[in-house]
């Protein structure tokens, strides 16, 4: 019966750093640090303390502690581990269920000390490749922390450039609100008089109009006197004054003596000077009786043309706007801006118009040279306000900006600052990979078609003992039946910034692998990467 | 416009993560079926002419006639071997040979002879021989009753739907044109049936009926006779109506199970007032549970069962086939039921059953059982028994569409060591090949084939990749040239190669009916056939080193999945095939629900001949037919990720089991959609107790490797997973039985306990074997299960606590996340082991643990069964173990249940844990050498558990232990 497995003490010789060998026994399957544990000949207290048994049931095959630990060598306890020294390589633990399961786990081969499996020590050729990869890694590593501090140096100097001209902005952005304050001042101080002097010129306007008008109703109304005087007697008298049916006062189409008399103010007769009050009692009704057509209509041509240019604007003006806007996102500000200016040149061309046709006769005379002075100096500062202002609203976007930059997470010591604004590239056999960092992730391909966008910047998303190790773009195109896209970017040490590859584990959630000196980690001595872990 | 509301209001409803079922035929939208349900019952027009009885040795022969139409048919009856009648009934002088279904049955089965006991005019009486067991005859109407003493078993024709569409000469070739309404369809049923009179009178009703011609032809073209449309396609039916029908009634029968595959209850239901079971291959897109809609896979056969008998009802047929249930008793309600009882009146409860086929002749087996165990052993006497899968089969795959490429296959593999989660297969989907052209790999995802499969198998772990049999249409491709050349694909109705479009864009279907395209096909499966990268790849790249060794694709550790073997035809009628393509000289109609066995027949075939005959093969397929356990396993297809699919998966492969195929199971985790955590680790512990044991998913989820979802879930699926590998020993002896015997290995309760009627319906718990029983959590958020513990007066053990429970009672179990409610019958002796390794073929040489569970008499009996685990030579060399363990009389012992067999294990009896048992004062271990020695023990008292330590004794060979 080939069943229980005798007892085996292994004879393992371990290198010494030194390079001299020393024998030291230990049950298979025990780290050095456990030896103690297994007394030979002593009865062997399971490790979780649960039980005792004879030192004879330790490694037996057959599973008597809970913890497993009485199996350190054999395969007979569910949860136990076994531990390899792989002399040459590093120490390894591995869980009991593959010892003698026919696959060689320890490269030295004693994990498989009864399968028939044909193992080979591997443990020299792996530690030395193992060296090997160590020993570039650890070039890598060093070179790539060289650049991280240049990096990282850099990214310092670019910060207080950054903060620099932040404060530079702030202190200018201080004296453009100062300016802007007080230019405003200047304004109003100018509009003031503008306005006062444009007032006066417009009151002595509607003065000298009542002027023009008053003697205009006197010559009507000598005119009306003489053309309703009939028989030139010096009077207007009833009989002639009820020929004019339109004064009619109840309008029932016959205008009685009576009537007429009341017209007269109760005379029978007036003379010039009583006709003054007869007149503005009539005058508004009363019809010249040479008197023929009602003014011409209005002219239409003016009203298409302002049209005109409205529905201009709305068709070729507004998509280009929109084209611009979805290039620069962030430019948000402007976009405003272009929207005020665009309202302001939309209005002046239709304000005059109405003004010229109200008065077409009588238009009003040039603004004497006093005003137009005090106009010309009001609308220099209005100019040189807006100027003021709009050079505020650009120094407050660029701080924007900088604040923006200044506040991302560009890692512990800044050192991801530099892929800040950069691109990076990869191309495969179908497509064309593009990383922006901090910024968006896409996918064009190769031979036509359009841009797919993988994802926006999220979020740093490595573990919490290593945020910064991953990156997530998220909320990128949507897809068939399925969620957006989103782009998980591993980034590794390296002493070159460059996408190394992609691909796509699930639908549309992609994976993209970046080396960038800025994860480099400090390098610890190639004795300490190659020694730290063994016992010895 | 009220039936399109309907429609539409279901489509509306079910919203776009369901089936669209427009794509699919009702009864009503099927020609025959229509024509043949539209037939009332009682008006029978057949009539047996006992003149023309004739009995020999083997069978009886006697014509019926149609009395309507004067067409004769010949009815042949068979009194088969092992308590089995045949009926079968064709045209006496059919106009051409009807189709009769090949390779389905595995020999002619023997008969037995039948005796005359009496006859008269009325009809004729037979003895069947066993049982007191007679068959009567009677002739007007035409009926059979098979009788048991005094009392009918079941009755053919008994309500007479009999019903032969005989083939004809199309007469209305000018008039079918013309359109007309004037027929009722109860005429032109009756037309259908009675048209084409005897050669005798059919020149008189020529000349009387040249006026009613025109009429005819019409209605022919109403019917769907000559001609048949749906959707956007035309079936040409150039041999015209050909439908069959019989019906079966079953006094004292209130259940019927079987006729997969339908996304169903594992109780059949009555079909009055709704369509009928329909069985015909079809790739349905998102399926629907809990309707008849016809799915991937048929078998058309039926079981029935009552307290006193099992009987089963094989209907061997491979054309498109609709079931009606009715059942007297359907519709009354319990107290109905009840009061019918008291008042000691009432009829007796009776299913009746009505199949109706497309085409063929009616050849039916009746099994008479009268035990399940009997029908089982009935029906694999025919179509043979479940494959004896390799050992490996049986553990966890891995499945998804897709794994990318050969470094994600890497890592999923590296994924599964690092997280000590075992698996035997991870799985390659059609994404694997170069460009859908099944045979090849995908020159830049897999540019090294071998050395991945190397890699798997340094693991011990094996692969499987997708072979569908739609080839796609390509003059540089090797496959398909060469099926093209030798005239292998299955031809349109005017004899050109028939394409459709699937996965590759256009492509042909292989001839699988046809044996010369079966053998090439299996020729394909060569270590040296499967192509590294496509040859036009090869060409270009290394045109001399096209079939070196160096650059073969395959292994010995790869093997197959036929998906798409309905087939699955995008642009076709109804997602398949046309049924005027022709398979030779048959059409489509035919044999169409047999194309999908000969798939599996072929890839089998080609995975034994590749090893030269030494190992077993393993195919997944996805559709089958009545004998396609003979070849494989099967899965429930493309399910989705809900938890109302976790729980039909139960009913779907215990309907499955019944009908002969016990290797199934349904895609863990669902298929389509994406399931909650909860949903993946309770589906993992469900399908850890299914035969076939997959994680798959579809392309467009999210990725669900069992690690992917916290340290916790990771630790409960790898404790699901870990439960499978402990049990596999038993898995493997129940497929030993259910390939030696015809057993089912998932198991309705009233298999185990026939008369138990609480079980009847019972479909949300199961045994594996006799002696294991699962009610698995399939409720989200479930706090607790009701079991059923059958068996008055017996015991069962929980096989995480052993604690003891009564049998015949409903048990609350108060589960958790990590509950996977499992009972082993007090009585049973089951086999594990407790080395769970990091796949199957890691762990065959451990020792075993075994598992004795006392029945209240302090008795147990369990077997053994070892042999190598993947070739043939348990059956061409007897080279296996197979041993009885029993417990009785407080001793324990191993004995050779197969002195003719031979094999030599390394593994060992490592552990015995005795449940329900007693404190001994001494446990001696007595060995063939005439060795006595003292085991050491431990014993739990308050769950009376007895653990003997470490016996040491060889597996293989006679021992006892004694407790004193």
């Amino acid at each position: 019966m080939s069943c229980a497995l005798l007892l085996l003490l292994t004879s393992l010789a371990l290198a010494m750093g030194t390079g001299t060998a020393v024998e030291i026994q230990r049950p298979r399957g025990v780290p050095q640090s456990k030896r103690q544990f297994y007394e030979e000949n002593k009865p062997f207290t399971c490790l979780d303390g649960s039980s005792t048994i004879p030192f004879d049931r330790v490694n037996d095959d057959y599973c008597d502690c809970k913890d497993g630990s009485d199996e350190p060598g054999t395969a007979a306890c569910p949860n136990g581990s076994f531990h390899c020294t792989n002399a040459g390589f590093r120490p390894a633990f591995i869980p009991s269920s593959r010892i003698n399961d026919g696959i060689c786990d320890c490269c030295d081969t004693t994990d498989e000390y009864n399968s028939g499996a044909t193992c080979q020590n591997t443990c020299r050729e792996m530690g030395r490749k193992e060296r090997e990869s160590l020993q570039i890694m650890a070039e890598i590593t060093k070179e790539g922390f060289l650049l991280k501090q240049q990096l990282i140096h850099e990214a310092k100097r670019g910060q207080e450039d950054k903060r620099g001209k932040l404060t530079e902005l702030k202190g200018s952005k201080k004296g453009l609100e100062g300016k802007v304050e007080a230019l405003r001042t200047v304004k109003e101080t100018a509009e003031d008089p503008e306005k006062e002097a444009k007032e006066r010129h417009l009151k002595s306007w509607e003065e000298q109009k009542e002027l023009i008008r008053m003697e205009k109703d006197k010559t009507r109304m000598a005119e009306a006197f003489l053309e309703l005087d009939d028989d030139a007697d010096g009077y207007v008298s009833v009989a002639e004054l009820q020929s004019h049916l339109e004064l009619d006062p109840d309008s029932d189409g016959s205008l009685t003596e009576t009537e007429t008399q009341g017209l007269l103010g109760g005379e029978g007769k007036v003379d010039t000077s009583t006709f003054e009050t007869v007149w503005s009692g009539i005058k508004d009704k009363y019809l010249s009786e040479g008197l023929l057509d009602p003014p011409a209509p209005v002219e239409t041509p003016q009203e298409e043309e302002s049209r005109d240019f409205v529905s201009d604007h709305d068709s070729d003006h507004y998509p280009e706007d929109y084209a611009g806007e979805e290039e620069d996102v962030e430019d948000d500000d402007e976009e405003d801006d272009d929207h005020d200016e665009e309202e302001e040149e939309k209005v002046p061309p239709t304000v005059q118009t109405p003004e010229k046709r109200e008065d077409d006769e009588l238009s009003m005379p040039p603004y004497d040279t006093e005003t137009q002075s005090l106009i010309d100096a009001a609308q220099k500062a209005r100019d040189d306000f807006d100027e003021a202002e709009r050079a505020l609203r650009e120094v407050d976007d660029q701080m924007k900006n900088l604040e923006k930059e200044i506040g991302f997470d560009f890692g512990p010591s800044a050192e991801f600052a530099y892929l800040y604004s950069q691109c990076y590239e990869l191309s495969t056999s179908e497509y064309i990979y593009r990383l922006c960092p901090f910024n968006r992730v896409s996918q064009k391909p190769k031979f036509g078609g359009s841009e797919t966008n993988l994802g926006l910047w999220g979020q740093w998303a490595g573990p919490e003992e290593n945020l910064y190790s991953v990156m997530k773009y998220d909320h990128g195109q949507g897809c068939w039946q399925g969620p957006n896209r989103s782009t998980t970017v591993k980034l590794t040490c390296g002493k070159e910034t460059v996408v190394t590859s992609t691909s796509e584990p699930s639908r549309c959630e992609y994976l993209m692998e970046f080396t960038t000196p800025a994860v480099c980690q400090e390098p610890a001595s190639l004795d300490e990467v190659l020694h730290g872990h063994t016992e010895l | 416009m009220g039936p399109l509301l309907v429609l539409w209001l279901a489509v509306f409803l079910s919203g776009t993560w369901a089936v669209d079922r427009g794509n699919f035929k009702t009864c009503d939208q099927s020609a025959f079926c229509k024509r043949q349900r539209a037939l009332k019952p009682g008006q029978s027009p057949y009539r047996a002419l006992l003149e023309t009885l004739e009995l020999t040795n083997t069978k009886l022969t006697l014509q019926l006639i149609n009395d309507n139409n004067k067409v004769r048919l010949l009815l042949e009856l068979y009194r088969l071997q092992g308590n089995m009648t045949r009926v079968k009934i064709n045209e006496l002088k059919p106009l051409k040979p009807r189709f009769e279904v090949p390779d389905v049955l595995i020999n002619d089965p023997p008969t037995e002879p039948l005796s005359l006991l009496s006859q008269d005019e009325n009809g004729v009486v037979l003895s069947l021989g066993a049982d007191s067991q007679w068959l009567i005859v009677s002739a007007k109407p035409f009926r059979l009753d098979i009788m048991e003493g005094r009392e009918v078993l079941l009755s053919l024709n008994s309500r007479g739907l009999l019903a032969f569409e005989h083939l004809r000469i199309r007469k209305d070739t000018i008039s079918y044109k013309i359109k007309n309404n004037v027929y009722s369809a109860w005429e032109n049923i009756k037309w259908v049936f009675s048209s084409q009179v005897d050669p005798e009178g059919a020149e008189k009703k020529e000349e009387t009926d040249a006026a009613n011609e025109l009429a005819e032809g019409e209605t022919a073209k109403e019917d769907g006779m000559w001609e048949e449309t749906f959707k956007s396609h035309t079936d040409n039916k150039p041999n015209g109506p050909s439908s069959i029908s019989l019906d079966f009634s079953l006094p004292g029968v209130e259940h019927v199970y079987g006729i997969p595959e339908h996304a169903d209850s594992l109780k059949l239901k009555t079909t009055d007032g709704g369509d009928p079971y329909r069985l015909f291959n079809l790739d349905v897109f998102q399926y629907e549970l809990f309707n008849p809609m016809a799915l991937y896979g048929a078998i058309p056969v039926m079981l029935s069962h009552s307290a006193q008998r099992t009987m089963g009802i094989f209907w061997l047929n491979a054309a498109e086939t609709w079931v009606d249930i009715s059942s007297n008793t359907a519709g009354k309600t319990v107290f109905g039921q009840m009061l019918d009882y008291v008042q000691g009146s009432s009829e007796t409860p009776q299913t009746d059953v009505r199949w109706i086929s497309e085409s063929g002749i009616i050849d039916v087996f009746i099994m008479l059982g009268p035990t399940p165990t009997d029908v089982f052993s009935q029906y694999a006497s025919l179509t043979g028994t479940q494959a004896f899968p390799p050992l490996s089969a049986l553990a966890y795959h891995q499945c998804r569409w897709n794994y990318n490429d050969q470094e994600d296959v890497a890592a999923v593999d590296k994924g599964f060591d690092e997280h000590d989660i075992p698996y035997d297969f991870i799985w390659l989907d059609i994404e694997h090949t170069d460009g859908k052209r099944y045979f090849t790999w995908d020159p830049h995802k897999f540019p090294q084939p071998k050395d991945m499969l190397q890699g798997l198998m340094d693991k011990r772990r094996k692969m499987v990749t997708i072979v569908d049999p739609h080839i796609k249409v390509d003059s540089s491709y090797k496959i398909h040239n060469e099926i093209r050349s030798k005239g292998f694909y299955v031809k349109n109705k005017d004899g050109g190669d028939y394409e459709g479009w699937c996965w590759p864009g256009n492509s042909g279907y292989p001839d699988f009916t046809n044996p010369e395209m079966r053998a090439w096909w299996a020729s394909m499966f060569a270590y040296d056939q499967y192509e590294p990268f496509s040859l036009s790849a090869a060409c270009s790249e290394a045109p001399h080193l096209t079939h070196t060794a160096l650059h073969q694709g395959s292994m010995e550790n790869m093997y197959t999945w036929n998906d798409m073997n309905e087939p699955s035809v995008f642009n076709g009628p109804e997602v398949t095939m046309h049924k005027d393509a022709l398979h030779g000289n048959w059409e489509n109609r035919d044999l169409h629900n047999l194309y999908g066995l000969y798939v599996q027949m072929a890839t089998a075939e080609g995975l034994i001949e590749r090893s030269g005959g030494v190992e077993r093969p393993f195919v997944l397929t996805r559709a089958f037919f009545a004998g396609s356990q003979r070849y494989g396993a099967v899965w429930t297809g493309d399910n989705t990720a809900e938890w109302e699919h976790l729980k039909i998966s139960i009913p779907m492969c215990l309907s499955l089991g019944l009908v002969g195929v016990s290797f199934c199971g349904a895609d863990v985790g669902g298929f389509f959609k994406s399931p909650s955590t909860e949903l993946l680790v309770r589906w993992y512990q469900t399908g850890a107790y299914q035969p076939f044991f997959r994680a798959h998913a579809h392309l467009d989820t999210p990725r669900r490797e069992p690690w992917l979802f916290g340290p916790e879930n990771t630790a409960l699926i790898r404790e699901a997973v870990r439960q499978r590998y402990a049990l596999l020993p038993y898995w493997y002896q129940l497929f030993y039985h259910a390939h030696h015997s015809g057993q089912p290995v998932m198991r309705p309760l009233w298999v185990e306990y026939p008369q138990d009627t609480a079980t009847f319906s019972m479909d949300d718990q199961f045994l594996l074997g006799r002696d294991l029983l699962v009610h698995p959590v399939t409720e989200e958020g479930g706090r607790g299960v009701t079991a059923y513990l059958p068996g008055k007066g017996e015991v069962w053990f929980d096989v995480h606590t052993f604690q003891k429970h009564n049998g015949a009672q409903n048990l609350y179990i108060p589960v958790t996340i990590s509950s996977i409610p499992v009972f082993q019958r007090g009585g049973s002796i089951i086999p594990r082991k407790a080395r769970v390794r990091r796949s199957s073929s890691c762990m065959e040489h451990d020792p075993y643990t075994l598992f004795v569970a006392l029945s209240p008499k302090r008795f147990a009996q369990g077997e053994l069964y070892i042999d190598d685990g993947h070739t043939f030579n348990f059956d061409k060399q007897k080279q296996f173990i197979h041993r009885r363990l029993s417990f009785a009389n407080k001793a324990l012992s191993s004995r050779n249940l197969a002195p003719g067999s031979q094999f030599i294990t390394p593994s060992w009896i490592e552990k015995i844990v005795i449940l329900g048992a007693s404190k001994p004062s001494k446990a001696t271990l007595k060995t063939p050498d005439g060795k006595e020695n003292l085991l050491e023990f431990e014993f739990d008292a308050s769950m009376s558990v007895l653990t003997l330590r470490k016996p040491g004794v060889n597996a293989g060979v006679d021992w006892t232990v004694v407790l004193q």
